[in-house]
């Protein structure tokens, strides 16, 4: 299966209408056309991808090499650069621009981002543990519990405090609501990881339609 | 917090401008569009409005009325294009936002004096 994709920043969320006057949560994302940097191809380098540049950034921010890399697809120095793989190549070019439009309405999306980090936390509120009785002296209130058998180490995967978000994760199966070239927005249903004005890759859906196939093939 | 100007533009089209004005207190004739398989017909909600609520897109109004002597509250987005529009009847007068109290009030006691708007 080929896949498409765009990198975009996170705007923020709103509603808007359906057609048939249902109001639906979106979340707005940005995707100012994203500009081809450089093609990878199965002969070159044993696969196929595409290397996207998102958000301008000014020319004293970037190195010589980053100047160097754009220079051939002739735009300004990218502030987020992401490969997508398996894409069709087709005629695509360094230097080519990729918008909104090609993702359509109605089509299932996977969105990764970087969650909002919230430092570090306990066991209650990281891992969703639940806490002791607060009264009745019970002393024991908010504590990760026991840390299992006495073996002289701490078993692999035991859920203790630590640092809670930041990590990347991937939504799957999200469905775009509206793909606006005009204003070079997407807009997709509920919510995706991260921040307002974080950067995310949107991918098609590597599970959408799965579902159906394998009904099928019980007939 | 000030919204986002790209936010707001890409809802600017949905906006519905043929509101009348409104507020808590205030007796509406809601005529709301239902869709019954393929026929489409309006129905009427008649009430006291109970609270507006956000802005942009977002905004709702509720209305409160007393059916078969159970209060029905019903809350609908005020640019919903499933309202074909919406009648005022009457402007109250009222010293609060929200009128949450009207559920505890009825009959006489949940009465709201007119006001000269």
């Amino acid at each position: 299966m080929t896949t498409k994709g765009i990198l975009g920043k996170k705007v923020g969320m709103t509603q808007v209408f359906t057609e048939n006057g249902e109001l639906v949560a979106v979340t707005v994302i940005d995707v100012t056309p994203n500009v081809v940097l450089q093609v990878k191809t199965v002969e070159n380098d044993s696969y196929n991808s595409i290397q996207l540049g998102f958000d301008d950034k000014r020319e004293v921010l970037s190195n010589k090499p980053e100047q160097g890399h754009v220079a051939a697809a002739k735009t300004a120095p990218k502030r987020f650069i992401r490969e997508i793989r398996d894409v069709e190549l087709g005629d695509v070019k360094v230097g080519d621009e990729l918008k909104a439009d090609i993702f359509a309405e109605g089509e299932a999306v996977d969105v990764t981002g970087i969650t909002k980090g919230h430092g570090y936390q306990g066991n209650i509120k990281k891992d969703g543990q639940s806490r002791g009785p607060m009264a009745h002296g019970s002393r024991y209130h908010r504590r990760p519990g026991s840390l299992g058998a006495v073996i002289n180490r701490v078993f692999k995967g035991k859920l203790l405090p630590g640092r809670m978000g930041n990590h990347k994760v991937t939504m799957q199966n999200l469905k775009v609501v509206r793909a606006d070239v005009e204003n070079n927005v997407l807009l997709i249903k509920g919510n995706v990881p991260g921040a307002n004005k974080s950067f995310v890759t949107i991918k098609n859906s590597v599970k959408a339609g799965l579902k159906k196939n394998n009904r099928q093939s019980e007939k | 917090m000030r919204q986002n100007q790209l936010i707001e533009k890409i809802t600017a089209g949905q906006l519905r401008d043929d509101m009348p004005d409104f507020r808590a207190g205030d007796t509406i004739r809601v005529y709301a569009r239902i869709v019954e398989g393929t026929r489409e017909r309006i129905q009427l909600f008649e009430g006291i409005v109970v609270k507006r609520h956000g802005a942009g897109i977002s905004a709702t109004y509720t209305v409160r009325k007393i059916s078969n002597g159970i209060g029905v509250e019903r809350t609908f987005p005020v640019n919903s294009p499933r309202v074909d529009h919406v009648e005022v009847m009457r402007h109250g007068r009222v010293r609060r936002s929200k009128l949450y109290y009207l559920r505890a009030l009825h009959g006489k006691a949940a009465r709201i004096k007119e006001a000269r708007r």
